[in-house]
């Protein structure tokens, strides 16, 4: 009785401690946004991707027993520039316009899905040369003053011109070096990361495992929520954050640099996706869709929390891990096995996906009476 | 169109240059044509007054000198620049201090942190973040709660706090719009003192709109708007009872 309880409540701590760090750059970025970047998941399954790199880079050097570390602060990096670069790329031009910026990150999480399917040294090849040759010509033609007249034939020229230019490299290029150059990164299947050897195993207390991989992305959730509230509170930029959040129009009027603080946000919050991507890949092996299976979660763990405030999200992800686990395992049918229809109802949502649809129908009945989560927001929110 | 340029000062020489110069704007609001023409000029060290009745697109030339709207033609100079490419970021930067009708504070930020937010606008942001002494000398209420939340002041507190912040910046031209609508009579004397001391003590520019025939009398010039346009200007010395009757909501 007592190790169910234990294992239940550990098991959904260990779940919510996932979500609230999958879920906290979704928040950070939302209210910054006011809108859910669809591809924040993929961000997580690119963190996933970049920590299974690293693990393969790192094996058999004396490096391989803490790869992990080197891995959070490489998943970081990487999606943290992805972050960025979306953001600069498609996002700051739709600022203001909450469905365009929905559909708009929904589609990148396709390309994202698509990436990793078919990334090669051939597409990477591609893919630069054509940034070098496009954005390389526009640097140099945007210095002449008539640009924005030329503008429109500039594009119309450029991009067919590099695109095609870029191809025929790579083409050239993947039948010279035929199997190395052209070989996919990843098996299309589904890449494992073996965790390193102290994070296997688990030490039993009353009877009940705790996995130390669990235990670890407990004490990494706990790690970034209490770095993300310090940074928050006390840096200069954290500052800007926190007013641009809740009144741009005047924050820009003080004399904040609001496009560097979207971009800094984005890119924090993309990073933090990283972050969980390396905590994700531990638990299980990774796959294209692996940011799929996450998303929406966090989304509801964003949205139940209520926008901007870290508390709300911290009990949401919490109440939202624990609900599932207690629900989805077998927990509770055993606790109300006294009470026969009871027990019968839980044995019914036992599984992981009717769990998932009563935590939804619970998660919608709440916001019947809390719409605006559990800390709604007073005054303003985000004026774009 | 340009009312003030030769006229304003006979104390100023000619080649003062203006601190503001506001030329042939236009800004419409989707198809609407809100400002018509508009001209404008503020020299340094005065307090400029534009005033008109409700709805005549005061908040809109302001928000158009901020840059949060864009205007369709016409120019703006800040001392002898141009700023009409720049973003209302790098306006603020260029000092002008900007006080929104409405006030605007950050709800959920401490008093102290909505002031430090003040310090953005410096060109070189200071090492070390602290308020000056005479910020609380101006407003001596703002210091007893510089932990609260901003959304949490009253009215007068909000607006004292929204100038406050503006100062920080030290800006050339401070930008009011109706900083007193609202606000019981004691508040608004005490608002009022503030801003002739501001500009005894700084010498910088102020361009204030509002609606207080007390308040407006302090300024130097007077510009007033009728429907978009500007109809008529002149010294605040020479504020006629028509012009009051005619241009104030009083
Ligand atoms: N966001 C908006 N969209 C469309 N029209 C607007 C908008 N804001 C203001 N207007 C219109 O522009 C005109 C000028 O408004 P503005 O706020 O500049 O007036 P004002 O002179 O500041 O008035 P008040 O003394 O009441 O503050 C008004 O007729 C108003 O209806
Ligand atoms: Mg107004």
């Amino acid at each position: 009785m007592l190790s169910g309880l234990l294992d239940g409540i550990f098991s959904g701590i260990s779940l919510g401690s996932v979500l609230l760090l999958a879920a906290l750059g979704l928040a950070i970025v939302f209210g910054l946004m006011g809108v859910i970047n669809m591809a924040h998941g993929e961000l997580m399954m690119l963190g996933a991707y970049t920590t299974y790199m690293v693990q393969n880079a790192l094996k058999g050097t004396p490096l391989f027993g803490i790869y992990i570390f080197i891995a959070l602060i490489a998943a970081f990096i990487v999606t943290a520039i992805f972050g960025l670069v979306l953001e600069r790329g498609v996002i700051r031009y739709l600022y203001g316009r909450p469905l365009e910026t929905l559909l708009a990150t929904w589609g990148v999480s396709l390309i994202l899905q698509q990436l990793v399917r078919s990334v090669s040294w051939q597409l990477v090849t591609i893919v630069a040369l054509f940034c070098l040759l496009f954005f390389g010509a526009m640097w140099i033609v945007a210095r002449r003053t008539d640009f924005e007249r030329a503008r429109g034939w500039f594009l119309a020229i450029m991009i067919p011109l590099s695109a095609a230019a870029a191809i025929a490299t790579g083409n050239v290029l993947g039948t010279l070096y035929k199997p190395a150059f052209t070989k996919l990164w990843f098996d299309a299947r589904n890449v494992d990361v073996t965790a390193p050897k102290w994070l296997r195993g688990g030490f039993p207390i009353a009877g009940t495992q705790f996995s130390y991989a669990r235990i670890f992305i407990i004490v990494l959730t706990i790690a970034c929520v209490v770095g993300v509230y310090w940074f928050l509170n006390n840096t200069p930029w954290g500052l800007r954050i926190r007013a641009v959040t809740q009144n741009r129009t005047m924050s820009a009027c003080l004399g904040i640099p609001t496009k560097k603080v979207d971009a800094l946000t984005f890119a924090l919050g993309s990073g933090l996706a990283g972050l969980a991507g390396c905590a994700v890949s531990l638990l299980g092996s990774v796959g294209p869709n692996t940011g799929q299976n996450y998303i929406v979660d966090t989304f509801m763990v964003v949205v139940v929390g209520g926008v901007g405030k870290l508390a709300g999200s911290i009990i949401a992800a919490l109440a939202i891990g624990t609900a599932n686990y207690l629900i989805g395992s077998n927990t509770l049918v055993d606790l109300t096995a006294p009470i026969k229809p009871l027990s019968d109802t839980f044995a019914f949502f036992s599984t992981i996906s009717m769990a998932k649809v009563l935590v939804f129908a619970l998660i919608i009945a709440f916001l019947q009476f809390r719409p605006g989560g559990l800390f709604p927001q007073k005054g303003r929110t985000v004026d774009a | 169109m340009s009312y003030a340029n030769a006229t304003l000062e006979p104390t100023k020489p000619d080649t003062d240059l203006p601190m503001l110069e506001v030329k042939d704007l236009n800004v419409y609001y989707g198809e609407s044509h809100i400002l018509r023409n508009v001209n404008m000029t503020v020299f340094p060290g005065k307090m400029v007054c534009l005033i008109g009745r409700n709805g005549v697109g005061k908040t809109t030339m302001l928000k158009t000198l901020m840059g949060i709207l864009k205007p369709r033609s016409g120019n703006l100079k800040l001392d002898g620049h141009s700023i009409i490419a720049r973003t209302t970021d790098q306006r603020a930067r260029l000092g002008i201090g900007y006080v929104p009708q409405g006030r605007e504070v950050i709800p959920r930020l401490t008093i102290k942190e909505n002031l430090i937010l003040g310090l953005e606008a410096l060109p070189e942001r200071p090492k070390k973040q602290e308020i000056p002494e005479e910020i609380f000398e101006l407003f001596p209420v703002l210091k007893t709660m510089l932990s609260r939340m901003g959304g949490d002041l009253s009215g007068g507190q909000q607006q004292q706090l929204a100038i406050a912040r503006a100062l920080m910046g030290r800006p050339r031209l401070l930008v009011l719009d109706e900083p007193t609508e609202g606000i019981q009579p004691s508040i608004v004397l005490e608002i009022e003192a503030a801003v002739r001391r501001i500009i005894e003590t700084t010498g910088i520019s102020v361009l204030l709109v509002e609606q207080h025939l007390h308040f407006v009398r302090q300024a130097d010039w007077y510009y007033a708007m009728q429907k978009g346009s500007m109809v008529a200007s002149g010294p605040t010395s020479q504020l006629s009872n028509d012009v009051i009757q005619q241009f104030l909501a009083v």
